[in-house]
């Protein structure tokens, strides 16, 4: 298998960040984002698990790009990212508890999350071991950008606090701000994550996508 | 004459096409041992801090029940070497039951078969089936002297639901050593004062029994009378009776009345 001609790492890095954000713009790893973004430590931790399991897993895939055999190769980079995942699971569980119990079962998820195996099929599996983590790192960084921005949003205006330090006071604690509740409840986390992907698309134009049916006219009165 | 070379065999399953059958099948073989050893590896080295972790979690949680009963930490602090113990019991016989622990206790609760039903003639507390196993919580003198208080849980039925406490007993069983309400549902303001750790208080040091043996708690209807009364809630009398009935259910033949006497007894 030939390499894909070589690029600058910069760009490689940045592009996923917000041009090409892996979760709004190609809508991929949004059920995590949904599941783990009450607050902002989770969201944290997620992201860093994530980063973890998708730079080793480009590293891995990438060295044995040229030996991979296409017939297996979506087993292959399966198997390889959900090893990482359960190391990376195991390794919470031992130095993480706490954070580790309110993630449950999403870390062993990061096992299916599309992100992953979309970097390593479409990236790694073409270039050299040190773009192919630079894309990686760029692609979890994007993950985590959104992912801290929807847990910022929900445990601020769900509880006040942000990243466990109470900003607003509560009522109950003798200020004025009504904690929402709605925020701590997972379709908050498809508002703020709609608005946030129609802000980017409102100045990124061209990330808009083709209709892919003409919408129907409405009904008029005859 | 095949060469075994190993080396010159490596080299020539790298150079062979990667959709060969002999590659495809070399390769998946190589990755399933490369992860299993990475796995494995994770696993077997990280096992001893996560049971660490789980144990801490444990004695965390009964830190925490220890100290919502009121009184309850200068009580462990006096006590000399003391150290609480966790036992699971078969109620029906009054011992420990030998082959369940605090990890397996749920997961045999789990099964109908370990339930009792009761009838209405015994379920004074109104809950219908009693458990047959229950994990409580053992004070001793010194590393294996007498018992002296023991936390035991218990359930019973409120104004509006269930309501959920643990019961602190001294050495001698017939005196009340604490008790922490741990759930309930009471009307706010009326039953719910049962949460008031001002109520709760009065139970500290109450007797439950005479010498004679018979069950004389209760919350009273109104001010305590006597030293096996504590004060009744004003509004609540639903909730007064129920934690009357709860306490005696759980002390009397049919809960842990075994137990205690085995204790007594001092055969525990």
């Amino acid at each position: 298998m030939t390499d894909a001609p070589r690029r600058a790492l910069w760009p490689i890095l940045t592009d996923p960040l917000i041009r090409q954000n892996p979760v709004t713009l190609q809508i991929l790893g949004i059920c995590s984002a949904l599941a783990v973004t009450t607050s902002i430590v989770t969201a944290l931790t997620m992201s860093l698990s994530l980063i973890f399991v998708v730079v080793m897993a480009a590293l891995l895939i990438s060295l044995i790009r040229r030996h991979i055999p296409s017939s297996i190769r979506l087993i292959v980079q399966i198997m390889i990212v959900a090893s990482l995942v359960i190391v990376i699971d195991q390794f919470l569980q031992a130095y993480f508890y706490e954070i580790s119990r309110s993630l449950s079962v999403f870390v062993s998820l990061i096992a299916t999350n599309c992100l992953v195996l979309g970097r390593t099929e479409s990236f790694a599996r073409h270039n050299a071991p040190v773009p192919a983590m630079v894309d990686a790192l760029g692609n979890g960084l994007g993950y985590s950008l959104v992912l801290l921005l929807i847990g910022g949003a929900r445990e601020f205006f769900g509880t006040g606090k942000l990243a466990g330090f109470q900003i607003l006071a509560t009522v109950d604690q003798g200020g004025w701000f009504v904690p929402l509740n709605l925020m701590l409840l997972a379709p908050s986390a498809f508002f703020i994550l709609g608005g946030l992907v129609w802000l980017i698309r409102s100045f990124w134009a061209e990330q808009i996508e083709q209709p892919e049916f003409p919408a129907p006219e409405p009904d008029r009165a005859p | 004459m095949a060469d075994l070379n190993p080396v010159s065999q490596w080299r020539r399953l790298m150079a062979a096409p990667n959709d060969s059958r002999g590659k495809t099948i070399a390769v998946a073989i190589l990755l399933a041992l490369a992860c299993a050893l990475m796995v494995s590896a994770a696993t077997v080295i990280l096992r001893p801090v996560q049971m660490a972790n789980r144990a801490a979690e444990q004695e965390a949680r009964l830190e925490a029940l220890v100290s919502a009963i009121p009184g309850m930490e200068a009580m462990l602090a006096s006590a000399e070497g003391g150290r609480l113990s966790t036992v699971v019991i078969d109620l029906e016989r009054g011992r420990a039951a030998p082959d369940l622990g605090p990890e397996t206790v749920n997961a045999a609760l789990n099964e109908a078969g370990n339930w009792t039903s009761l009838t209405p003639a015994q379920d004074i507390a109104g809950i219908g089936t009693r458990p047959d196993y229950a994990q409580i919580f053992l004070l001793r003198e010194g590393e294996s002297g007498p018992v002296s208080l023991v936390i035991l849980p218990v359930v019973g039925s409120g104004y509006n639901g269930a309501i959920e406490a643990m019961l602190a007993l001294r050495g001698d069983m017939r005196t009340i050593a604490g008790l922490a309400i741990t759930d309930q549902s009471e009307t706010p303001g009326l039953g719910a004062r049962i949460e008031e750790s001002a109520w709760q208080a009065q139970f500290t040091g109450r007797r439950t029994a005479d010498e004679a043996g018979n069950m004389r708690f209760a919350v009273a209807r109104g001010p305590a009378a006597s030293d096996y009364e504590v004060d009744g809630i004003t509004g609540a009398t639903r909730t007064n009776n129920a934690v009357t009935q709860m306490v005696r259910f759980w002390l009397g033949p049919d809960g842990y009345g075994p137990l205690l006497d085995a204790i007594r007894r001092g055969e525990f």
